[in-house]
């Protein structure tokens, strides 16, 4: 029987979440409540929608046509550590199809069916939300370690990585932070990328009618150039 | 045959026979690299663009008609020769003897050339009236013929967009057998024909024949008359890449000085032109910089050809269009491309003279295509949202490797076959006087078959649908006689003699007929199935809105369950269309396509059983209707890719939009990804895709402040259009259509 699992929603074309054109399903369910998640609505798992994992595979074979060389299927979230045996049973089959896998992950969640799952990635998208433990604990709800490790296991198995991190004014975009940021990447020889992403408010009409606070709601978005001149220390 | 024009081709029996393709085949070069290559715009293009520039913004000052010639009837020798600058054309010719200056052409029917003309505020001169009091025009022809049903189904807008008051256009004459052989061959090879037809049993078809061939030959002199005029002889070959733009640009401009045709494509020229200039190339009389200059004045011609139209043809087909759809890429039959670095150059015009609708470049797109065209093809796009795709390795299969597309989506082979234009009918309205048992409740007309209006408090999908095919078969006789006798009369009053001069005499004829509201009906039917659908009804009984409880899958999700009704749909139709004859054994074909008119279609059609409220604009040809797309643009491909080519043949439309973000971070993934669609949509068996990237806000910003975005080129459905051409209607149809985004 295949795995039952909680979906968000499917994007048919991510061209944000992993290399290429993806097929990108987003589960349901996160134990972060980060001030700058703009998927707000994924944060509950009773609010998904029941999926088999050998239908999402089969869906995402719908899509092989436009993968080309790079794309292939992501699975984000909510957090998808959440429901890692149903995640590692999508990839296990669209692996079998030949399907390139991704996950998109905070990295904050670490035990058995996690380290289950890992093997079936060909790329992590791992979320560094802070470089700092107290700005994870105040901002995240988790500690910055609990993400190291979990890259370390990443780097253990040589896993091709991305590390990720939204850019919020205040909170992270100074040259000290992009500059630890750095440093992990560079400790870590599984990273071969490295992607600041701007924080956008677009989704405060989605906290409104979810009856939510958006909490970094009042911090500005960065400005184009303000990425690029962070995107340059990186270099 | 020798000429010495040809030397330096690989010669064979194209010399011996009319055979274009054989030529390009024997003689072309394919060319595999990337864009590097190109020149820029040199001085005296830019000059001259901005000449154009000026020109058109004083035309959209003068409200989109800058003057109009109310006493002269076009024709190939009735304007003296008109220039833009004469010292510095390298091609040359007009329409009229200024440019943007638009002629009258009466034969299709002089109401419409009347009309057009009071509608800018000019008059039809009192000569043009008295003669045509004398003359019957193909319009007067079809009026004549109509039958009562054939008026009622044209007025209650069931068909519409009907070609039976202007020229019917959708042909392509193959422009290039001007260049390659010279007119006087032509002529010689047309008189052969007509000899043939000695000792033959004079029948109809024979002496319609006869006169037709009589009518050939007079024109193809006048091309030459015509060209003389400018000071150039085209009795014979073209000696050069010059002269084979300039013979072939002459062939064309015959063509649409004689005729107002609703689309009037070019064909599929640049790889032939990119022999002539690999040899200049290669005697050194051309450089990279003024080969490109040769297709940038080419491409500035194209953009100044204008037809006189009326308003109401208008909102049909918004923004003024000529389709100069001209046919770029593509794989020859022995596996390979016919992409040369022409098919380049000719895409470059965007950049070296700025986006621009015409000419209507079409990129036949196959798996098989270099990459760095691909790549290049993707770039253009990005930029300019100026093109459109077609699956050549689906078309190749029927049409062969020298096919053209005529307006959007029709393809044919050139100089082979012809094409008798049929609009389209709206399959959405149908279904409601199929319901209302033969009545329609907007223009409260009755007609078609008479019963009972359905009853009951919910429909039924079984009695819906038997009730649909009665009307289905009643409207497709019907939609095929009204067609018959619109081809009859333009054949009689209002033939194209210039262009059937180019086509072989033995010519292969499609008649093409469309429906609008595809997706409508699909998901009406998909709710009355999936859903629950209440009718309501007014005084009279009949129904006018529906209540429509629970949800139903929708068109436009990969949702096989509402996909396959619309696949269906387009399988009975062209099914019952072939059981009534045509008109000179036409081959019976169907389109998924609008144009513009999906607004105007949607005008005229009630509440629908999908939730689409009266009046409200239909999705664009096969597209899913907007908003409907829950999971993202490649699912939203995959319903419209399920629609099969088999049963529509003359094409299938998609228009598709998507912001920059949503196609990758940087402009190299977002020609990557952009690649990887079109060859995925096209693997899955797709016909045709509009590509606009760009986002919902530069139109906003555009509808508000027209004059900061003169030049904002966008594809509607299946060609490109200025935006500011566009009625505020069909601009607010435009903004209010999906566009794919991140999230």
């Amino acid at each position: 029987m295949s795995k039952l699992g909680f979906i968000h929603s499917i994007q048919s074309l991510g061209a944000a979440d992993g290399p290429g054109v993806r097929f990108v399903v987003f589960l349901q369910g996160c134990n972060l409540r980060c001030g700058c998640c703009h998927n707000p609505d994924t944060w509950d798992m009773a609010a998904g929608q029941e999926a088999l994992a050998e239908d999402i595979a089969a869906k995402a074979e719908r899509y092989r046509e436009y993968f080309g060389e790079q794309g292939g299927i992501t699975i984000s979230g909510g957090e998808p550590l959440l429901q890692a045996e149903f995640a590692r049973e999508i990839f296990a089959l669209c692996k079998a199809r030949g399907i390139n896998t991704c996950l998109d992950t905070s990295g904050s969640i670490w035990n058995e069916k996690v380290e289950a799952l890992i093997p079936f990635c060909d790329r992590v998208l791992l979320d560094i939300k802070y470089t700092s433990n107290d700005a994870y604990r105040e901002y995240a709800g988790c500690d910055l370690d609990s993400v190291l490790s979990f890259l370390k296991e990443l780097e253990k198995r040589k896993i091709p990585t991305t590390l990720r991190q939204v850019i919020i004014p205040t909170l992270n975009d100074d040259e000290e932070n992009i500059l630890r940021l750095k440093a992990i990447a560079n400790e870590h020889s599984c990273v071969d990328k490295v992607e600041l992403l701007p924080f956008k408010k677009m989704c405060s009409v989605k906290y409104d009618s979810l009856g939510l606070d958006f909490r970094f709601g009042h911090l500005p978005e960065p400005s184009p150039t303000k990425i690029a001149e962070l995107e340059n220390i990186l270099k | 045959m020798k000429h010495e024009n040809w030397n330096g081709f690989i010669p064979g029996n194209w010399q011996e026979e009319i055979d274009v393709r054989h030529f390009i085949q024997k003689n072309y070069t394919e060319y595999r690299g990337d864009d590097s290559f190109l020149a820029d715009a040199t001085e005296r293009t830019s000059a001259l663009m901005k000449r154009l520039q000026g020109l058109f913004a004083l035309e959209r000052q003068f409200g989109g008609v800058l003057d109009i010639d109310t006493a002269t009837v076009s024709s190939l020798t009735s304007f003296s020769p008109g220039y833009i600058d004469k010292e510095n054309e390298i091609i040359v010719g007009m329409q009229t003897n200024r440019p943007l200056k638009r002629a009258v052409a009466p034969f299709g029917g002089i109401r419409m050339a009347r009309q057009a003309c009071e509608a800018y505020g000019y008059k039809l001169s009192d000569t043009i009236e008295s003669e045509f009091r004398y003359r019957t025009t193909h319009n007067d022809g079809v009026f004549r013929a109509y039958t009562d049903e054939m008026r009622a189904a044209r007025k209650c807008h069931v068909i519409t967009g009907l070609p039976d008051a202007y020229g019917r256009g959708r042909i392509i004459g193959d422009y290039r057998r001007v260049a390659l052989y010279g007119v006087d061959r032509l002529i010689e090879e047309k008189q052969k024909d007509k000899k043939a037809l000695e000792g033959e049993a004079f029948n109809t078809e024979n002496i319609r024949l006869d006169e037709e061939l009589f009518q050939q030959i007079s024109f193809l002199g006048k091309l030459k008359e015509m060209a003389a005029m400018y000071g150039f002889d085209i009795s014979v070959p073209a000696k050069d890449a010059r002269e084979a733009i300039q013979w072939t640009y002459f062939a064309y401009l015959g063509a649409i000085k004689e005729q107002n045709g609703a689309a009037m494509s070019l064909g599929r020229v640049s790889t032939f032109f990119d022999i002539y200039i690999e040899r200049d190339i290669k005697a050194g009389s051309l450089t990279e910089e003024t080969a490109q200059e040769l297709l940038d004045d080419f491409v500035m011609k194209l953009r100044i050809a204008r037809h006189l139209r009326t308003p109401e043809y208008n909102e049909l087909f918004g923004g003024d269009p000529m389709w100069i759809t001209e046919a770029v890429g593509g794989m020859g039959e022995d596996g390979r491309s016919l992409v040369t670095k022409s098919s380049f150059r000719i895409l470059n015009t965007l950049y070296t003279l700025g986006s621009s609708p015409e000419p209507n470049l079409t990129v036949l797109w196959a798996a098989g295509l270099p990459e760095g065209f691909k790549r290049f093809c993707a770039k253009v796009s990005k930029d300019t949202d100026s093109i459109q795709y077609e699956n050549d390795d689906l078309m190749r299969q029927d049409f062969g490797d020298d096919y053209a597309i005529a307006c959007c989506v029709s393809a044919m082979k050139i100089g082979k076959q012809m094409q008798f234009f049929g609009a389209r009918c709206n399959l959405a309205k149908l279904l409601l006087i199929a319901i209302n048992g033969g009545y329609d409740t907007t223009s409260q007309m009755r007609i078609g078959p008479q019963m009972e209006p359905l009853s009951g408090d919910k429909l039924d999908y079984d009695t819906v649908m038997e009730r649909y095919d009665i009307y289905i078969k009643w409207l497709s006789r019907l939609y095929v006689n009204t067609m018959n006798v619109i081809h009859y009369m333009h054949d009689k009053y209002c033939y194209e003699k210039t262009q059937m001069a180019l086509h072989d005499t033995a010519v292969e004829r499609l008649m093409a007929f469309g429906i609008a509201g595809l997706s409508v009906v699909a998901d009406s039917l998909s709710a009355i199935k999936f859903a629950s659908v209440s009718p309501i009804r007014d005084k009279n009984g009949f129904i006018t809105e529906f209540e429509t409880e629970g949800d139903f899958p929708k068109f436009g999700n990969d949702d096989d369950r509402v996909d396959l009704i619309a696949k269906d749909m387009t399988h009975r139709f062209i099914t019952e269309l072939r059981k009534t004859p045509t008109y000179r054994k036409a081959i019976h074909t169907l389109s998924v396509l609008t144009i513009t008119s999906n607004v105007m279609y949607g005008k005229n059609t009630g509440a629908t059983p999908d939730g689409r409220k009266a009046g409200e604009p239909f999705a664009p040809g096969a597209n899913p209707m907007s908003g409907r797309e829950e999971n993202g643009a490649l699912a939203a491909l995959n319903s419209i890719a399920k629609l099969s080519y088999d049963d529509c043949r003359d094409g299938i439309s998609n228009t598709f939009s998507i912001t920059p973000d949503a196609l990758g971070k940087t402009d190299n993934e977002r020609v990557s990804n952009l690649v990887a669609i079109l060859d995925g949509y096209f693997a899955k068996m797709a016909h045709h895709i509009n590509v606009n990237v760009l986002n919902r806000e530069t139109l906003i910003k555009a509808y508000e402040n027209p004059e900061a975005y003169p030049n904002l080129t966008i594809r509607v459905s299946g060609y490109a259009v200025n935006f500011n051409k566009l009625s505020r209607e069909q601009q607010r149809e435009v903004i209010s259509r999906t566009f794919h985004e991140s999230i």
